[in-house]
């Protein structure tokens, strides 16, 4: 983090500057992301939110499942790891809407807010927290994957490229749950996001197994299923496939998802504050 | 004298309600301003208004010379917020809640965590300092978030029921480092529901009610204005009751209230109370309680408005 030393906001000041810098709001995004990384560390919850859950997603769905639907352990890692990825990367986006409820409704907001930083900042030094968050958990995913048996079958560019393309989504798809956080009042209740929109959307998708064993009317949901669009993508960019089109379907739903939900909880932030 | 935070004619709806419906008010520097009110009275919109967290409708604030709204940043480097609840991030520790805000103000972190063990040591948390917040008690965690307020040293502090639901140990540390900070040349306004607490640390006082300014002076004016202080004496056996009323009635020139436990009228003669403790001794009356309090907010409104403080909703629109 830059050290920029200002001395102590001496009184009287006499003239005050009238807005932020653009260096100043960087440093403050990056002070508030050091903030929500440090709760990390007191908060063995979220660590294991962050990694155990990972890993136990992989070592359950491979051993459990992976040898009714594709015969082993390591053949269905190298068809579901994908699938995996994607569903937890959705999930912990339910973790920024908690984070800002919990921040709203104690108070915290609030003192940020009446602080001579950027606007931006609560906002950004979230984001930026969680693409932390994100990489770090992908990581987890891809490295126990990788011991139980799954092989990358294409390059370094291709799994950046896939790590990319799911934090671009996660973000956009994480402003259905901040919204839904500036419309209830405790931060449980926007877990129940994840239950009812993140668990159908994943399972009812191309995830965990060909979508051509699903009765009809499933099929035809799961084809423009935004979940399928992102996973089919991220298994090309990992063992190959078709890249492009999916990938470009996730994008188009990530950005719908975004241009919709993320003025709604900007004009739901205005009404409750 | 200066006045540092002045608002004229406020106005702020939320839908149908209106929380504001014209409020003046002004703070002079260096001074405690009380704005006093029941629940649903408004005193936290004007704090949020004046804070810059939410624009007013109409009317307008000025804070050290600057608009809360179009020079809203200005203003955010001369205030402090202390809000009803202690906003502190809950999973971090005492000393890191307070580098925080240190570094978002631009201090070094040296001189963040230098500012930081300096209030802790203030605030009598350097032992706490360590652990996180979720840990510490309800007077621990208004003592922090107060200090989180101190850290840039503001020239303005706006604190919104700080003492609410604090014990009264915690409330008298609280009011000794309020006035510490008028001391200091810092502007403090103050929300409160307790007279005593306006009576303790102001040196002007707002009341409002409903959105509006029902009245406006120092402590002294507004007792005047509403009266006096209440007098209540509780003889040791219910059996004397009629002889306390009757000597209260005597010396006082009107009839009290009398409950099965006590007897209690309003006086405003400072004479008064020994003398009827003096009556009671001659009559052999023994005495379990006699005491002199201020009238209570519900009476000042009473006698200021003529409706007691309704149970309205809390004035915070977002739960």
């Amino acid at each position: 983090m830059t050290t920029i030393t200002h001395p102590a906001a001496s009184p009287p000041a006499p003239v005050l500057q009238d807005r932020v810098g653009p260096l100043d709001a960087v440093r403050h995004a990056l002070t508030l992301a050091w903030r929500s990384l440090v709760q990390i560390r007191h908060n063995p919850m979220e660590l294991a939110d962050l990694s155990l859950q990972p890993l136990m997603f992989v070592a359950l769905f491979a051993y459990v499942f992976g040898g009714a639907i594709s015969g082993s352990p390591k053949a269905f890692l190298q068809f579901g790891l994908a699938g995996i990825i994607t569903q937890n990367a959705l999930f912990l986006t339910m973790n920024t809407g908690v984070a800002l409820n919990t921040d709203i409704t104690k108070g915290v907001f609030d003192r940020f807010r009446s602080l001579p930083i950027a606007r931006s900042a609560p906002l950004a030094g979230r984001i930026l927290a969680d693409v932390v968050r994100q990489v770090w958990s992908m990581a987890i995913l891809l490295g126990v994957g990788t011991l139980l048996g799954f092989r990358v079958q294409t390059n370094p560019v291709s799994v950046l490229a896939a790590v990319v393309l799911l934090v671009a989504v996660a973000c956009a798809f994480s402003w259905l749950p901040v919204l839904v956080a500036m419309l209830v009042d405790e931060p449980e209740k926007v877990m129940m996001l994840g239950f009812v929109v993140v668990f159908p959307l994943t399972f009812a998708s191309s995830a965990f197994v060909p979508v051509d064993t699903m009765p009809g009317w499933m099929q035809a949901w799961a084809a423009v299923n935004p979940a399928t669009l992102l996973v089919d993508a991220v298994r090309g960019l990992l063992v190959g496939g078709e890249v492009a089109a999916p990938a470009l379907g996730a994008l188009a739903w990530a950005a719908a998802i975004g241009a919709v939900a993320a003025p709604l909880a900007l004009r739901a932030f205005r009404r409750r504050s | 004298m200066d006045t540092t935070i002045e608002a004229t004619g406020l106005v702020k709806r939320f839908g149908d309600t209106t929380a504001l419906g014209g409020v003046d008010l002004a703070a002079r520097t260096g001074t405690v301003l009380a704005v006093l009110g029941p629940n649903g009275a408004g005193k936290t919109t004007a704090v949020r208004v004046l804070a810059t967290l939410i624009e007013p409708d109409g009317g307008q604030a000025r804070v050290g010379g600057y608009d809360v709204v179009a020079q809203a940043h200005q203003v955010r480097r001369l205030i402090a917020l202390t809000g009803q609840y202690a906003a502190v991030d809950e999973t971090l520790t005492g000393v890191e809640n307070l580098i925080l805000i240190g570094r978002l103000l631009g201090q070094s972190r040296a001189a963040a965590r230098r500012r930081a063990d300096e209030l802790l040591e203030q605030f009598e948390l350097a032992d706490a300092g360590g652990r996180a917040t979720k840990t510490y008690s309800g007077g621990m965690r208004r003592r922090l978030d107060l200090a989180a307020s101190l850290v840039g040293r503001p020239r303005v502090l706006y604190l919104d029921e700080p003492t609410t639901g604090l014990d009264p140990r915690a409330r008298g540390d609280l009011w000794g480092v309020i006035r510490d900070l008028t001391g200091d040349g810092v502007t403090v306004l103050l929300t409160t529901q307790y007279m005593e607490e306006a009576d303790q640390l102001a040196d002007d006082l707002v009341v409002i009610d409903r959105g509006r300014v029902v009245a406006v002076g120092t402590p002294d004016q507004l007792k005047a204005q509403v009266g006096r202080q209440v007098l209540r004496v509780s003889p040791l056996s219910a059996a004397d009751l009629p002889v306390v009323a009757r000597v209260v009635t005597e010396l006082s020139g009107a009839a009290p209230e009398v409950t099965p436990e006590a007897v209690s009228a309003q006086v405003s003669d400072p004479r008064l109370p020994p003398a009827v403790l003096q009556r009671l001794t001659d009559a052999q009356v023994a005495v379990a309680e006699l005491s002199l309090r201020m009238p209570s907010l519900d009476e000042v409104f009473f006698a200021l408005t003529g409706h007691h403080t309704a149970d309205d909703n809390d004035d915070r629109s977002a739960a």
